[in-house]
């Protein structure tokens, strides 16, 4: 895949939708792409936190390690983000993430997540759009939440 | 030279150089009569041969002899002709006799001067070493010495040569008018007076230069040593700012040297042209007067002119030898020290019946340091040789100078330090640098191998005599000679040093079981073969690890092809562009070697150049820089100049970015044909730093992979002679010399971004390696990787285990460690510790420890506090409530 096409997918990514052409390229052109066989771990849970991950081709699946065994809390596709929260709240990784086909990812590592947060303002307007967003959604589901069982 | 060092120049200069000196000196006197001959036969040619009409010629010997000679005029001419020609070659013979014999004469002085200061410095007391800089002594050996040296054969010669001339003048002026001889000689005894008296001040003020170059070169070795530490609190401004003020410091001093310096030269002119007024003056008054005749003024005129090039020579000479004085007494000085190990301790072999056990036995011994600080009270210990022993304490209790007393690196100030029943004051370096084993805390490292490091401690004296060819041989023989002769010694440091009896071993191939074995003991095996994975071996010194390696290859490409593994490399194979290698590799196929074909500058090699052109390349290869240049500008323009994505991932700096856009905006009006070679050269370089699979710039399309191959056949088809060396091809069936060990056996490239590949693909060289039995051949790879200077290239915990591993290859009877580990964590301590002991087996450990809790291994435990002895006994006997080991237990 060359850098346009990739540049091409960072737009359908709704972080980076607005971003200048020349910027997506430089986020594509700057971050290491890595292939994962299936059953590779992206990171596992606990890690200290170094990259985020944007899931170029192939489906992994997030797992979080409970008393009772692992439990799958999501599964991830194309265009999808991953691994933001411990490179934005200096966190040990919530949750382990595992590939289960063959998967595509661009790394973005946190010194070049920060950098271009701090070089590009937009970045940080659409970052804490996403997170409100997120925020709005997971109220939403604790509400519904609260309402079923009262 | 166990003798002191002589105080004077001159004392040094004829004690070692007498005979030297004199037989100089007899040449110079032989060639004074061939000089007069050969000014007195052009007269003889011009007055007695070409004039005089005669049938006896006379031939005049040195003015005194007449040799009457029957022959034609023409015949006379021949003869007189031929004289001349043996005279001036006879001179300039004797002459280049003259300056070669003084300059091995200077030499020879010189190297035993250098010679005797390097073995004072071997033999200085080590608090001494608190005080000296190492610039200071570097200073002194090399730079200080190297005037004196120069003139040290002109201490002599010299003055006697020029005082001679002197006095020949001076007599010739009386003979002919002793009141001239005495005016032409008047102003010398003012001169004398006068001239030693401005001189001093001028050597004083050479001896103050001298402290303030030594200080300027301290400071550079001190900003050397201390880089890191410059840039990281920003204090290059001060450094420089201390470099200036030395500096001005210099340029003053030098300023005033000059100042007198050249004030002694003028007065002496000044004096020198006064003699010929008064020649004028009085000689004319005489002359006038009928009591001089006009012919002797004349003379005594020109004789006075022969005076002066030799009065001038002394002058010279003197003002040298004041200055060489200095400096010989400078430095000379400074290697005098009180407390210098005796000499005979450095050189006598250990006695061959000392049976050294029993025990070490310390009675009231104290010890205080130069600063006249009490590091250790009264002492009173004794020890089996047996006895694992950890000597504990807080960082003030001086237990390192325990550490350094027991292996005689420190003496007691008072008290008796006794091992094996003899004072250990006074056993010679054999046996307390072999017997006792002492590690330090931050070990010295040579810059060389780890193997050579490792049996550092192994070569004491010189025990195999090195194999010289019929042409090495006599060479050899003759530096021994000239070494005996200037009082260095008489061990060939080409010799084979290593004592395999001390590692009790019977050969080099058990020596290395034996290395391996220790290597393991301090948990440095793994690294070592890393080492030796990443380093280059040289096929050609170890064909046996070149024919492992090719081994190792077909091993691991099978592994490969069987496992799921093979997608993790990319083999080089000659008829197929390798993607996950740049452009340049891709072109080259081949390692560079030397920086021919560096792969920066590949752009700019007219080889290079001419490959492209013959594979008809250049055009592509443009349109791709101009690709390349494109995307770079569109990603990077908007970064601000300096910004370090620059540095990390852009094919063009900063700086260049904006003249590449001009430089793009010219090509597209004038397009590639017209551009100056300049621009060219630019745009070039671009894509032969592209890795395809990594820079997915798209650039190196199917069209240019094909042309590029074409340009690889041409290239290493047509490669002149002179370039051959420059680039190592890459040969399934050949050791690649310039490629690590571990490309030699992976023979391809990573392929980029698979995850884990770097890991996956180590473990299999691993496991290749291991099932085919070559672990060992990694190990003796490693073995060769150089430490650098003071083994920087190694973590400072591997410096720590190397030295550990030095010290127990050599098996010492008493090992002492001084904090030998404290750059581990302290699991791995615990583990070597308990490691070594095991390993020693009986023998004594001295372990001065950094953590407390370690003193658990050992069977005794000595705890000291303020250089006092608190307590001793074992572990469980001392660690309970109210003990300072319980204490310090606690605390830490």
């Amino acid at each position: 895949m060359s850098l346009n096409e990739e540049v091409e997918l960072l737009r359908n990514i709704p972080l980076f939708a607005k971003l200048e052409p020349s910027r997506l390229k430089l986020l594509a052109f700057t971050s290491e792409r890595i292939t994962y066989e299936p059953d590779q771990v992206l990171f596992h849970q606990g890690d200290v936190g170094d990259a985020a991950y944007i899931i170029v081709e192939g489906e992994a699946k997030v797992l979080v390690e409970t008393a009772g065994g692992e439990i799958e809390v999501a599964a991830l596709g194309r265009n999808d983000f991953v691994g933001e929260i411990a490179i934005l709240c200096d966190v040990p990784r919530t949750a382990t993430v595992r590939a289960t086909s063959k998967t595509v990812t661009l790394r973005i590592t946190k010194d070049l997540f920060f950098r271009l947060v701090a070089e590009f303002p937009e970045m940080s307007v659409e970052i804490m759009r996403e997170l409100a967003s997120r925020l709005e959604h997971t109220t939403q589901k604790l509400r519904e939440a609260l309402a079923n069982s009262g | 030279m166990s003798e002191r060092l002589e105080r004077s120049m001159y004392s040094f200069v004829l004690r070692y150089s007498r005979r030297q000196q004199l037989y100089i000196l007899a040449f110079v006197v032989l060639s004074w009569p061939i000089g007069f001959m050969l000014l007195d036969l052009p007269k003889q040619i011009i007055n007695r041969a070409l004039e005089a009409k005669t049938d006896i010629f006379q031939l005049a010997v040195l003015g005194v002899a007449e040799i009457p000679l029957q022959v034609s005029q023409s015949v006379f001419l021949i003869i007189l002709c031929c004289i001349f020609l043996t005279l001036v070659v006879a001179n300039n013979a004797l002459k280049f006799h003259i300056n070669t014999t003084k300059g091995r004469t200077a030499e020879r002085l010189l190297r035993r001067l250098r010679y005797g200061l390097f073995s004072r410095v071997l033999r200085f007391p080590i608090p001494r070493f608190k005080r000296t800089s190492q610039g200071e002594i570097i200073s002194m050996i090399t730079a200080e010495t190297e005037p004196v040296g120069a003139f040290f054969v002109g201490a002599v010669v010299d003055p006697i040569f020029q005082g001679g001339l002197l006095f020949v003048a001076i007599g010739f002026i009386i003979v002919q008018n002793p009141w001239l001889g005495l005016a032409a000689a008047a102003f010398y005894p003012l001169q004398i007076y006068v001239v030693p008296r401005l001189q001093k001040k001028v050597s004083a003020l050479g001896k103050a230069r001298l402290r303030e170059i030594r200080h300027l070169s301290d400071h550079v070795g001190e900003t050397v040593g201390g880089i890191v530490d410059i840039h990281a609190n920003d204090t290059s401004n001060l450094e420089l700012a201390r470099f200036t003020d030395r500096l001005s410091n210099i340029y003053n001093i030098r300023f005033e040297i000059f100042q007198r310096k050249y004030m002694i030269k003028a007065l002496n002119n000044f004096l020198d042209k006064l003699a010929p007024f008064l020649f004028y003056l009085f000689g004319g008054l005489l002359v006038i007067d009928g009591k001089l005749d006009i012919g002797q003024l004349v003379a005594v005129i020109a004789a006075h002119r022969e005076m002066s090039s030799p009065w001038k020579e002394m002058l010279n000479w003197y003002q040298q030898q004041a200055d060489a004085r200095v400096k010989y007494d400078q430095v000379v000085s400074q290697f005098e020290a009180d407390g210098m190990l005796d000499d005979a301790l450095q050189h006598t072999d250990p006695d061959p019946n000392l049976t050294f056990d029993g025990e070490i036995d310390l009675a009231n011994v104290s010890l205080v340091d130069e600063d006249e600080v009490r590091r250790l009270a009264n002492l009173t210990l004794n020890l089996g040789f047996d006895t694992n022993l950890a000597v504990v304490g807080s960082g003030s209790s001086g237990k390192e100078y325990l550490g350094l007393l027991l292996a005689r690196l420190a003496i007691p100030t008072t008290g008796q330090l006794k091992v094996a029943g003899q004072d250990l004051v006074a056993l010679p370096e054999s046996v307390t640098g072999r017997r006792l084993t002492y590690v330090a805390t931050a070990p010295f490292m040579q810059s060389a191998s780890v193997r050579d490091n490792l049996l550092y401690g192994l070569k004491n004296r010189p025990l195999r005599p090195a194999d010289y060819d019929d042409e090495e041989g006599p060479k050899r023989e003759r530096d021994f000679a000239e070494a005996a002769r200037t009082g260095n010694i008489e061990h060939d440091y080409w010799a084979d040093w290593v004592d395999l009896e001390a590692a009790g071993v019977e050969s080099a191939d058990a020596l290395f079981d034996c290395l391996i074995e220790i290597l393991d003991i301090v948990e440095l095996s793994d690294e070592i073969y890393n080492l030796g994975l990443r380093g280059t071996i040289d096929p050609d010194h170890r064909p046996d690890i070149a024919e492992a390696a090719l081994k190792a290859r077909s091993g691991l490409a099978d592994r490969l092809e069987e496992t799921e593994y093979g997608g993790l490399v990319e083999k080089f194979d000659r008829e197929r562009f390798n993607s996950n290698a740049s452009v340049a590799e891709n072109l080259l196929f081949g390692t560079t070697v030397g920086d021919a074909f560096d792969h920066d500058r590949v752009a700019e090699n007219e080889y290079v150049l001419k490959v492209l052109h013959d594979a008809e390349l250049i055009d592509d290869m443009l349109a791709a820089g101009r690709s390349v240049a494109e995307t770079m500008i569109e990603i990077f323009a908007d970064l601000p100049p300096g910004h370090e994505f620059f540095e990390q991932y852009s094919f063009i700096s900063s700086d260049d970015l904006p003249e590449f856009r001009t430089l793009l905006s010219r090509t597209e009006k004038h397009g590639f044909d017209e551009m100056d070679p300049e621009d060219r050269a630019a745009l070039l370089s671009l894509p032969f730093k592209v890795v395809t699979a990594q820079h997915r710039l798209g650039v190196v399309t199917d069209e240019l992979v094909v042309k590029i191959l074409r340009a690889r056949e041409i290239f290493a088809a047509n490669l002149p002679d002179e370039l051959k060396g420059a680039v190592e091809f890459f040969d399934s069936e050949k050791y690649n010399a310039a490629g690590s060990l571990q490309d030699n056996i992976l023979f391809g490239k990573l392929v980029y971004g698979q995850a884990e590949g770097s890991r996956m693909i180590g473990a299999l060289i691993a496991e290749t390696l291991d099932s085919l039995g070559l672990r060992g051949a990694v190990l003796e790879a490693g073995l060769e990787f150089q430490v650098g200077v003071g083994g920087s290239r190694l973590s400072s915990g591997q410096r720590q285990r190397l030295g550990i591993a030095r010290a127990l290859l050599k098996r010492p009877e008493v090992l002492i460690l001084n904090e030998s580990t404290s750059a581990l964590d302290p699991a791995a301590q615990d583990r070597i510790a308990e490691k070594i002991i095991a390993m020693r087996d009986g023998k004594g450990v001295i372990w001065v420890a950094n953590r407390v809790s370690m003193a658990a291994k050992f069977s005794k435990v000595a705890v000291l506090r303020d250089g006092q002895l608190v307590e001793q006994g074992t572990y469980d006997e001392l660690n309970s409530e109210g003990t300072t080991l319980h204490e310090l237990l606690q605390s830490s």
